[in-house]
């Protein structure tokens, strides 16, 4: 992964000594509160229901054993011993104290991290698919270029103050895993007729109030002009986007209102203009991509018999394996997912002494790294087979071993009304709930891939818009109702979920979503899945049995 | 008044001048409507004379006339109002501007790198007592990722 050099390390601690002197202005009054909040958000910190909220960046979703020591280090002597994983790759701690925010960041600092520009109206952390570099349908690792991108979005000082928040996403595989499309810029890594390897460009999509899929607004551009195109869009955007209402001022908006031809017209006048001197050169690509060189695999890895052994004497372990391992480029090798949705746990959150534990197993099994995922859990992407058996038992000790990776209890959710200030929902307890609901294994594989997404706001941090299942925490009169949609996805078959009907209350959520679940199973056919039955169907079989009662 | 040019303390010499006021003698500033309006009056202007943008206005307004202006005003009417910076970058990097660009309005201190980056030279303090904080903040980074103005 990629290693500080002194100038990114320089970069990382004046901005933490930058940050603990706005704070020292804000609490000498010397910032009004509108002033510092634009100034804490680009540093993470958020004010919410019961404390601060500080979100840290995770650029690209990949972090080291290090790495997660300090922030299991940071959940003890700042939190309360747990941490969150977002749907953006992140981390956040839900109950820092504001005054000691400049140490953490400082803390930090010290492991090459930060909290740089991971919420406000600028360019976020840059994220990607979690399998990068080890997938098997990856035509090239997107990572370097993502390193690329987060210098170039770094402290950029022209597109800091912009409309809104911009996030940019990047895959080089097959099946993206980043959804891309749902993203203000996706990038995917693809070839031309030539043979050549380049950029597919999309722009405009979004979540939240409003959501769109991304259009492709440049079919292919050359790698040597990644920077130049991204900064043609930035400009256009910052000079045009809507700056007259909060929630017409994402990119999505302007690309709608101005429509995607005259859109593209603009970017490309502005391109041809700047895009000669801008040129990423071949050594520069390559300097990057040293830093992502594929560790030292074990050549004889797949010559292992243990596990096929451990795979026909332990149907525990099988079930792991089937649902929480996914196939890895080099032979007798596995990516492990680490659940973060057991049962009795809030989707996404880790203890310290569970990120400690894992911090360890990184080191022992898969040379000291993992990544995050977009759906909030964790990946050890370099497991040898012969590792797997003894990689599972320690998660299983650990409850990171639910074998529900990619299943309807593999639920993304948002904090909600427990820790976010802009809730409508507990979202959390819903969560438990459907899981406490579906606590048949069996039940649950037979299902198979079916994506829950839910969200406490309009706001849509688990992306219920795209899930295959939708819900939305609303507010009416006081109270608790849930939208529910069918349809959604962030896949290559990017959609937006339908809405089902009218919410249901607080006490009928769970049982809509397991009739909707029995509709599935009862009249699916042969091998079908959720959503392609959904496709087939539409939703009215789902509706007239939610609805039945009403 | 003292103001921040090229990172040193120095003596403002430009009026701001109401759209509706009777020009001064001396340095004057005027808004973009009334540099579009009182154009050929204001070219025979015995001082220096500079226009203030808003952020709704367009740069491109200005560029065949870049020569004959002396000092660019980018008037903030918020901080969070980003057009200004990219109206900095396009005066500097687009239409090579040389003159004076002087942040006025309600910018923020911490905003004051970031402003130097896109080729703001010159800073108006809202108080006096600010101008040690507008040169300290101009080297609140060392290093930088990506090319801008400066």
């Amino acid at each position: 992964m990629y290693q500080y050099n002194e100038q990114d390390q320089t970069l990382v601690e004046e901005r933490a000594a930058q940050y603990r002197r706005q704070t020292e202005d804000f609490l000498k009054g010397e910032l009004t509160e509108d002033q510092f909040r634009a100034l804490r958000l680009r540093n993470g910190l958020y004010i919410q229901t019961h404390a601060p909220m500080l979100r840290i960046a995770v650029p690209y979703g990949l972090l080291n054993s290090k790495q997660l020591r300090k922030l299991a280090h940071i959940a003890r002597e700042f939190d309360k011993g747990y941490c969150h994983f977002t749907t953006r790759q992140n981390v956040q701690f839900n109950w820092p104290e504001l005054e000691r925010v400049p140490d953490i960041l400082d803390e930090l600092a010290s492991v090459q991290m930060h909290s740089i520009q991971t919420s406000g109206n600028c360019m976020r952390n840059t994220t990607s698919d979690p399998l990068a570099g080890v997938a098997i349908d990856e035509l090239e690792d997107p990572r370097p270029y993502c390193e690329i991108i987060r210098q170039w979005t770094t402290l950029h000082p022209e597109f800091d103050y912009l409309p809104r928040k911009f996030k940019i996403a990047v895959s080089g595989a097959q099946l993206d895993r980043a959804a891309t499309q749902l993203h203000d810029i996706g990038v995917h890594l693809v070839k031309n007729d030539q043979g050549e390897t380049g950029f597919r460009i999309l722009v405009g999509g979004g979540l939240g109030r409003t959501p769109v899929i991304g259009q492709v607004i440049r079919p292919f551009l050359d790698k040597q002009h990644l920077l130049s195109y991204l900064e043609a869009i930035l400009r256009i955007y910052n000079l045009f986007g809507r700056r007259d209402n909060k929630y017409k001022a994402r990119i999505k908006i302007l690309v709608k209102e101005t429509g995607l031809d005259k859109f593209s017209e603009l970017v490309e006048a502005e391109w041809q203009q700047i895009k000669d001197g801008m040129e990423l050169s071949d050594a520069r690509i390559a300097a990057i991509k040293a830093h992502f060189t594929p560790p030292a695999y074990d050549t004889d890895a797949a010559q292992d018999q243990s596990l096929a052994t451990q795979l026909s004497a332990n149907p525990a372990f099988a079930t792991w394996y089937k649902y929480n391992t996914a196939a890895h480029r080099v032979p007798g090798y596995r990516a492990a997912f680490i659940s973060l949705k057991a049962p009795d746990s809030p989707p996404g959150d880790m203890t310290d002494t569970q990120l400690d534990a894992v911090a360890d197993l990184a080191d022992r099994y898969s040379f000291g790294q993992l990544r995050s995922t977009h759906r909030q859990n964790l990946i050890l992407a370099d497991i040898k087979q012969a590792d797997l058996f003894s990689l599972w038992q320690a998660l299983t000790n650990l409850k990171l071993a639910t074998p529900n990776i990619g299943t309807v209890t593999d639920i993304i959710c948002c904090p909600g009304l427990d820790f976010c200030s802009l809730a409508n929902a507990g979202s959390i307890g819903v969560a438990k709930e459907i899981n406490e609901a579906l606590d048949d294994l069996d039940y649950v594989h037979d299902i198979g891939d079916v994506k829950i997404n839910m969200s406490g706001c309009m706001n849509g941090c688990a992306h219920q818009s795209v899930g295959h299942i939708g819900i939305l925490g609303v507010d009416k009169k006081g109270s608790e109702w849930y939208q529910i949609t069918l349809g959604g996805s962030s896949e290559n078959e990017a959609a937006i979920g339908e809405r089902l009907g009218p919410a249901v209350a607080r006490d009928e959520v769970t049982q809509a979503i397991t009739t909707i679940l029995d509709v599935y199973v009862k009249q699916r056919q042969e091998e079908e899945s959720f959503l392609d039955m959904v496709k087939r169907v539409g939703i009215t079989p789902f509706k007239e049995r939610v609805y039945a009662d009403h | 008044m003292q103001i921040i040019k090229d990172k040193a303390i120095i003596e403002d010499t430009f009026t701001t001048l109401a759209d509706d006021a009777e020009p001064t003698r001396g340095d004057i500033s005027v808004s973009l409507s009334r540099w579009k309006r009182d154009r050929e009056l204001l070219l025979a202007h015995p001082g220096k004379v500079g226009v203030r943008l808003q952020a709704s206005d367009a740069t491109a307004d200005l560029a065949d006339d870049l020569k004959r202006i002396d000092l660019i005003e980018l008037d903030f009417a918020d901080f969070a109002d980003g057009r200004l910076f990219s109206h900095a970058w396009l005066l500097r990097g687009r239409y090579h501007y040389q003159g004076e660009i002087r942040a006025t309005g309600h910018y923020l201190l911490d905003q004051i790198f970031y402003l130097s980056r896109v080729g703001v030279n010159a800073f108006k303090p809202a108080k006096a007592e600010q101008l040690a904080s507008i040169l300290a903040n101009l080297h609140d980074f060392s290093v930088k990722y990506q090319p801008s103005i400066v």
